[in-house]
């Protein structure tokens, strides 16, 4: 069991926990942040290969997580900015109460 | 990391959840210091358990609900997080396979000598369109949540009962 193995077995353990809870609640804020969690997941991959992989670049894994990093914000910020609006409307975050546009 | 990640997806109070969350990210930045990524580890920490942790409690209180409401759990519900727990294992299970049986060539002993300077450098010369690119987008999407989350939504005068 080298480093390498040990940062992707937690990784994985991270990407599934986010996964199973941004599929199971239905609490749009907990959705996002299960999704925010599965980036973080992709994020520690990204630092285990630079940091224990066969042919270490000098910083090309880092500014791949730096970039990763900004896009998530963006988007972390966009998506609350939705449920903010969605709240306004409707008075409700429940993703099962969303269904004004179902046809 | 894993426990308190687990913990926030758990919980039913949001608030706890939050905050768990921030403690997750934090430990994840924890691990980056300990992989010798101090400049990702920094930036972690700014941006998630500075800046959008900050947001998220913000979107909690504002779209806070009476507690009572809640905790009548239905049956669909139920069956969905059934659904998701049986995915979420059979993905775990899946990906710890595949990873236990990989082999990956010898890792380097020590790690990449990576300055702040070398960083700056490659940021600027052999990304700089990217660092542009991902400038626009932090302000495009700034922008547009801000318009989205401050707009009052204007009710037609003919949709009033």
């Amino acid at each position: 069991m080298t480093p390498l193995h040990l940062c992707l077995l937690i990784s994985s353990g991270l990407f599934c926990i986010g996964l199973t809870g941004a599929l199971a609640r239905s609490n749009t804020i907990l959705v996002l942040l299960g999704i925010e969690l599965m980036l973080n997941a992709a994020n520690l991959n990204f630092i285990a290969f630079w940091r224990f992989g066969p042919a270490p670049s000098p910083a090309n894994g880092m500014i791949f997580v730096l970039f990763a990093i900004a896009v998530a914000a963006a988007e972390a910020a966009v998506g609350l900015a939705l449920i903010i609006a969605v709240y306004r409307h409707q008075k409700n975050i429940r993703l099962q109460e969303a269904n004004t546009l179902r046809g | 990391m894993l426990g308190s990640a687990a913990a926030a997806m758990l919980l039913r109070n949001l608030i706890h959840s939050a905050l768990l969350l921030i403690l997750s990210w934090a430990s994840v930045a924890a691990f980056y210091l300990w992989a010798g990524a101090e400049f990702a580890a920094f930036a972690q920490i700014l941006v998630y358990v500075g800046a959008i942790s900050m947001v998220v409690l913000f979107a909690v209180l504002l779209t806070r609900q009476n507690q009572v409401a809640d905790v009548v759990i239905e049956p669909a519900s139920r069956k969905r997080a059934t659904t998701a727990l049986t995915v979420g294992a059979c993905l775990a299970g899946i990906l710890s396979a595949a990873v236990v049986a990989s082999r990956f060539p010898a890792a380097a002993v020590t790690a990449p000598a990576t300055t702040v300077k070398l960083i700056g450098l490659e940021l600027m010369e052999r990304h700089g369109a990217a660092l542009l690119i991902i400038g626009v987008i932090l302000t495009v999407a700034l922008i547009g949540a801000t318009l989205l989350a401050a707009t009052e939504a204007k009710r037609n005068p003919e949709d009033a009962p």
